[in-house]
């Protein structure tokens, strides 16, 4: 978020006893994790976990009531350090805004900043719609677009940013599964072309173990657990079991139950 | 309430404090300027005609059965620069411009389009308030001017065709020339730049406060539209205990 676009890898992400409470609901209850740079990460779990709001204290949209977050072990808190960093937020729904063109909407940190001319913003903006395979549709206004195109045109603003950190909220929710997969690749291609550290929160299974170094299953805002993709499947609590293996099949319910 | 009022004060504060980078907003300036005008153009010319032709429908009988023909044009010319064009026109563009100012930055709120630019570390003041504002303050005090010739013309005109006034078109200006001074007329488009700032503010506020979902964005609306009112009735009576010194 400076006003400068120099190419840095990602930074570190430190979660230290995170609490916040909604009308003295408890949604997060002391959250403590790590996320390396350049990994990409992925917490899960179901509806009203506190997912999201998590990724609003990360970016500095939410005011935690207690412990800290630190980024590349500076505490997000402190004067200046989240114009030090340049961090980026995909949306659930994308937060397109709609008084503008898909074009204009790409290209509006570097038009606010004044960081390019007019010629040069055009060209970045055409660059990152092709990355994410919207190529031509500047002109569009965001109504005119899917659910899936309008998620692309979102990582296309972010990455303009050239972010250091992207948190992606519910990337592919709403999303058929060709759309899904798109998303999915959309993210590990990033991640391997510009080394972002990637914070991905998904209730999609299929998603997060497609493109996660690590996991952290979080529910009713504690973490139960945090590991790799495999260490996280064979983990015993009944309660990620019961997430990670829930379906349904007719006649029979859901097909796992937690053990209370 | 005393919250509201509160944070309207840092709201307005703030917007005072993006005066300098004004220049860098001024297409939205343009933009939302432009937007006051054309939605408020037609309106403003309709109604201002009609009030003026009312007051002298209103003043202008009684005047003349009491032998005071001669004071007609006075009477109507000054009652509509200092009170009635500036407030009226403020209350129709706070239905009309604040409604919209707030249901716009209201639904950018309730769609995380709001965050959005936080997270790019765009100032909602600077790209959203500050134009809107700025827009209002040049338009409103335009528009009431407008109102003011308007009304005045509605006021001759039914002085000129109405029976019972009977007044000739020429004699009704020569009337209000003798008693309406410029100063009346600044008077008159000082209140309606204070009651821009107050639209402006307010309906931004609500806006940006908006919580929910299109029921929260109905709720902010119409709280933009009657707290702007409110507080531009009382604001009048000071602003005339005031400019009456």
């Amino acid at each position: 978020m400076s006003t400068a676009l120099p190419n840095q890898q990602g930074v570190s992400v430190q979660v230290r006893g995170l609490r916040k409470s909604f009308n003295g609901h408890e949604v997060l209850q002391g959250l403590d994790f790590e996320v390396k740079p350049a990994e990409v990460f992925v917490i899960m779990g179901p509806s009203g976990s506190g997912k999201s709001v998590l990724l609003k204290h990360i970016i500095g949209l939410e005011e935690p009531d207690g412990g800290e977050i630190l980024i590349d072990g500076q505490s997000i808190q402190s004067a200046d350090v989240m114009s030090q960093y340049r961090l980026a937020m995909v949306f659930q729904s994308g937060a397109l805004l709609n008084s503008l063109t898909v074009g204009e909407n790409v290209g509006l940190y570097l038009t606010e900043h004044r960081l390019k001319p007019p010629d040069e913003i055009a060209r970045i903006v055409a660059e990152k719609l092709e990355v994410v395979g919207l190529k031509g549709t500047e002109d569009k206004m965001p109504s005119e677009l899917s659910g899936g195109m309008k998620k692309r045109a979102a990582i296309a603003r972010a990455l303009v940013i050239e972010p250091q950190l992207i948190l992606y909220d519910e990337p592919t929710s709403e999303l058929d599964p060709l759309s899904a997969v798109t998303i999915a690749e959309e993210i590990v291609h990033l991640h391997d072309r510009i080394q972002v550290t990637s914070l991905v929160v998904s209730h999609d299974r299929d998603l997060a173990f497609g493109v996660a170094d690590r996991i952290a299953v979080l529910d009713e805002g504690r973490i139960l657990t945090i590991g790799s993709p495999e260490e996280v499947k064979r983990h015993k609590d009944p309660k990620v079991q019961h997430f990670l293996n829930a379906h349904f099949e007719r006649g029979h319910g859901p097909a796992s139950k937690p053990e209370r | 309430m005393f919250q509201n009022i509160g944070e309207m004060v840092i709201l307005l504060w703030r917007t005072l404090l993006a005066m300098p980078v004004a220049w860098r907003q001024r297409q939205k300036v343009f933009e939302q300027f432009f937007e006051i005008g054309n939605a408020s153009l037609l309106m403003v010319c309709i109604l201002s005609f009609f009030i003026g032709g009312v007051i002298a429908l209103q003043t202008g009988p009684v005047l003349v059965e009491n032998g005071l023909s001669s004071a007609v044009g006075g009477v109507v010319g000054i009652s509509i620069c200092k009170e009635l064009a500036p407030v009226m026109m403020s209350i129709l563009i706070a239905g009309r411009i604040g409604s919209a100012m707030a249901a716009e930055i209201g639904s950018m709120r309730v769609y995380q389009e709001i965050d959005a630019l936080r997270t790019m570390n765009i100032s909602p003041i600077h790209y959203l308030v500050l134009p809107r504002v700025l827009a209002i303050t040049v338009a409103l005090p335009l528009l009431v001017i407008f109102a003011i010739l308007v009304a005045w013309l509605g006021g001759g005109f039914v002085s000129m065709a109405n029976n019972r006034i009977d007044i000739p078109f020429a004699t009704f200006f020569t009337q209000l020339r003798r008693v309406v001074e410029l100063k009346d007329v600044v008077n008159g488009v000082f209140k309606g730049f204070i009651f821009a700032w107050v639209i402006g503010v307010v309906s931004c506020h609500q806006g940006l406060i908006t919580l929910g979902g299109p029921r929260g964005i109905g709720r902010s609306v119409t709280k933009a539209v009657v707290n702007s009112i409110v507080l531009i009735v009382i604001l009048d009576y000071i602003l005339t205990r005031v400019l009456l010194k």
